[in-house]
């Protein structure tokens, strides 16, 4: 079987090693899951063009498990971020996350998911996704090639095979929260700030009530 | 401004010159500043100038409608750019308005084809289009503080005016925004604003405008339903919405929501140097980077007056028909999937696009955001080798013979698909006239018979030393605007093989030597090229500074939605989706 998953450390008679692989429950179990990245069809601007042609024959994601882009939040497992979150979008964004079922991670591809890019300063633009929700892998790039998303996949895989299900949340007495959903108003809004938010105001008018008296 | 100016430019065209300024005397001035032409309209008679140009002197078809704020002088412009179908120069006029109260008759009744373009300029100058059936925000959401390209509106990140920040030039120091935000993010919001004391606005209204049943009275009575497909939806393209008003299956009302990809484009262009902003231009449509890059280097060339070098020239067309052939095959694999048959068709288009891109990415440097032309030139030549190949030899054998294979196997495996055939023949029927009044373009527009393509009608570079025919088809559905893309990509290889044959095999290849930060003469300018998608269209002003004092993208894209519902009415849902893929949007150009 496979050697990756094999214990050097307990050997397996020579007769049964065609058979048999003595292998720890995290192994095993976070090699079938780092195998079957299942990535939700969610593509945003130029990146996801590179994530398409990524998924095409020359690069060929099924290499490593990943072709099954599934077009519903609910049976996916990988969020790729890929390309410019804007102000009017990031409440979809938000929405999609909470939607995915533990185990999720998210991939911000790209410069503009992993900090606002070239567009960083517009009136509109979020200054990266992680600004909300949480981001697993980074992958530079404007946009970053195949092979480079490819790299990144292979970082995620890495960080699964880095987990162990006793200490993994999803398993976990604690029910993960669902992020607060940014809501639109003069400018975008993230509940989580309410307080500065009122705050802010509130020292705003005091200023003009000084200026006018 | 100098009223007298002894050396301003002539008049577009001297029949409409006359004809208008005598016409409406006192109501059309021809525009005098220097560096500009056109005319100058009052607001009141819009409407009766817009009538003539349309019904006697032959500019049947609007292609732009923008907006520029000139503070100092305390008035709002309103441009409009329109031509004329049967092909030769543009017309521009403009409309002044006091920045305070702008308000000026809407256009929509005599161009259909304003109606988006028109809420775009309500939506980032505030401009009131008198008489507009559906004047709301467009790209950004109803309730967002502001008119964003106002010269005094100030973004939340706001530095300075203009491009380079002093935080980072010369000294080269680094600055983070959010530092300085005290939100820690991108956001600002008007003084006094009160979130204890406010609720969100909602898609009611929108949902309220639909038109909601075609029933006569007489048929059983049933419920409309409204179904938001998108923004994130996989028929979609990208994060575009569509909010559909159903009776059973049948589409009612149609209407596109957009600026869910709305990346502030413009304004960051107003603050960038002119130069700078070439790369940005890479990411409007970003499945055509170079023609992209042709259409705003032809815009400011026009301005400073630069040369171009024979091989540049050359090259410039062969990559602008190369981006034509991957656009596409990247077309019609996504109209094959959103016809059901999923990836298969997409992955031999891809195939063959991947051999474009690697041209590119030799060339250029990269595979998509190529950023390669300059104002007089290009950025580089071509390397020698590609793919272990002698560059010409690679080149050649790609347009000689590798494309048209991967052309003919399109065409032969779906041209002539059963059910290609009964999904698309008749389907989302556009007439000639309409796609004129609508302002469509591209293999949209010809796909309904109308022969009007920019490398003929107002032909720039190089384009009349090469032989090719302008590809119609009479029908004007579904079926044809993807015929149309497959007779576009024969023409193109043509092109590209003549380019092949007759390009000089030295010479430079940008005149003038390279400059960081060029001198670009006050005046405006509308560059335009014909991009895989339509017409695109660049209007810059410049003031003689180092950035553009308007930065404005007539986006095929953009316009080409505006008919969407049109199209759409009385059809299925389901062909509302290959109706969507017939017309090839892509998000960055529409939302920019």
């Amino acid at each position: 079987m496979n050697n990756e998953l094999s214990n050097p450390d307990i050997p397996v008679p020579s007769e049964l090693q065609s058979a048999v692989t003595i292998t720890s429950l995290d192994k095993i179990y976070n090699w079938g899951r780092r195998s079957s990245i299942w990535p939700m069809v969610f593509g945003l601007a130029c990146c996801a063009i590179e994530m398409i042609c990524t998924a095409a024959s020359r690069f060929d994601i099924a290499r490593f498990g990943m072709e099954v882009f599934r077009a519903t939040p609910r049976q996916a497992d990988l969020m790729i971020v890929s390309g410019t979150v804007t102000k009017k979008m990031v409440p979809q964004i938000v929405r999609l996350f909470n939607q995915m079922p533990e185990p999720k991670y998210v991939m911000a591809m790209g410069a503009c998911a992993s900090g606002g890019g070239p567009f960083k300063e517009g009136y509109n633009v979020v200054s990266g996704i992680d600004k909300f929700v949480p981001v697993d892998v980074y992958v530079p790039g404007c946009p970053p090639t195949p092979q480079a998303l490819l790299h990144g996949l292979i970082k995620l895989q890495e960080k699964i095979d880095s987990q162990s299900l006793k200490s993994v949340r999803w398993y976990g007495q604690e029910t993960s929260e669902a992020v607060p959903v940014p809501v639109l108003g003069p400018d975008l809004f993230d509940p989580r700030q309410h307080a500065l938010l009122a705050q802010q105001a509130g020292q705003v008018q005091e200023n003009t009530e000084s200026v006018e008296e | 401004m100098s009223d007298k100016d002894s050396s301003g430019t002539l008049p577009v065209n001297e029949v409409a010159s006359d004809s208008l300024v005598a016409r409406f005397d006192g109501e059309v001035h021809s525009d005098t500043r220097e560096g500009y032409e056109g005319y100058i309209v009052a607001a009141n008679m819009l409407p009766e100038v817009a009538n003539v140009l349309r019904d006697e002197l032959g500019y049947d078809y609007l292609s732009s409608v923008t907006g520029v704020d000139y503070i100092d002088e305390n008035h709002i412009e309103v441009v409009y750019h329109a031509d004329q179908t049967a092909g030769g120069k543009g017309i521009n006029i403009k409309v002044q308005l006091d920045r305070e109260n702008p308000v000026v008759p809407t256009l929509v009744p005599i161009y259909p084809g304003a109606d988006f373009q028109e809420r775009e300029v309500f939506d980032m100058y505030g401009v009131q289009f008198d008489g507009h059936p559906n004047l709301r925000r467009i790209l950004m959401w109803d309730g967002f503080h502001g008119y964003p390209l106002r010269k005094d509106w100030k973004e939340a990140y706001y530095e300075e005016d203009v491009k380079p920040f002093d935080s980072r030039w010369p000294g080269g120091g680094v600055k983070r925004s959010e530092a300085d935000n005290p939100y820690g993010k991108n956001v600002s919001y008007p003084p006094g604003f009160d979130i204890n004391n406010w609720t969100p606005e909602t898609d009611d209204s929108l949902y309220e405008s639909l038109q909601k049943t075609t029933s006569n009275g007489k048929s059983l009575h049933t419920d409309s339903i409204v179904v938001n497909i998108g923004p994130q939806h996989p028929s979609t393209h990208g994060v575009f919405r569509m909010v559909v008003a159903l009776d059973g299956e049948t589409i009612t009302d149609l209407q596109p929501v957009m600026g869910y990809l709305h990346r502030n484009h413009e304004k960051i262009g107003e603050r960038n140097t002119f130069l700078q902003n070439m790369p940005y231009t890479d990411r409007l449509d970003y499945l055509c980077s170079m023609s992209n890059n042709f259409g705003y280097a032809l815009a400011v060339e026009q301005l400073m007056g630069a040369d171009v070098p024979e091989r540049a020239e050359y090259i410039r067309i062969l990559m602008a028909e190369l981006t034509r052939i991957s656009n596409h095959m990247w077309a019609i694999g996504f109209l094959l999937n959103d016809l059901g048959a999923f990836q298969t068709p997409a992955l031999y288009a891809i195939r063959a696009r991947e051999l474009i891109l690697d041209v590119f990415e030799a060339t250029a440097g990269s595979r998509m955001m190529c950023n390669y032309m300059r104002f007089g030139g290009l950025a580089r030549d071509f390397p020698d080798t590609l793919r272990g190949e002698d560059t010409v030899q690679f080149i050649t054998d790609l347009v000689e013979n590798t494309l048209p294979k991967a052309i003919d196997e399109l065409d032969q495996f779906l041209t002539a698909n059963e059910i290609v055939r009964s999904r698309c023949i008749g389907v989302g029927v556009l007439p000639p006239d309409k796609a004129i009044a609508y302002s469509a373009a591209g293999p949209l527009l010809r796909a309904s018979g109308v022969p009007y393509d920019l490398r003929t009608a107002d032909s720039y570079s190089i384009y009349d030393r090469f032989d090719f025919d302008i590809c119609t088809r009479p029908n004007g559905d579904v079926y044809d605007r993807y015929l149309v893309r497959v007779d576009e990509m024969r023409e193109s290889t043509r092109i590209c093989q003549q380019v092949m044959r007759d390009i000089p095999a030295e010479g430079e290849i940008f005149s003038g030597k390279p400059q960081y930060n060029v001198r670009v003469p006050a005046g405006e300018s509308y560059g335009r090229v014909e991009n895989p998608k339509g017409e695109l269209g660049y209007y810059v002003v410049s003031t003689g500074k180092a950035n553009p004092y308007r930065y404005h993208v007539r986006a095929p894209s953009f316009v080409n939605l505006t008919v969407l519902g049109e199209l759409c009415k009385g059809h299925k849902v389901a062909d509302a989706v290959v109706i969507l893929g017939s017309i090839d949007i892509v998000l960055g150009e529409v939302d920019r």
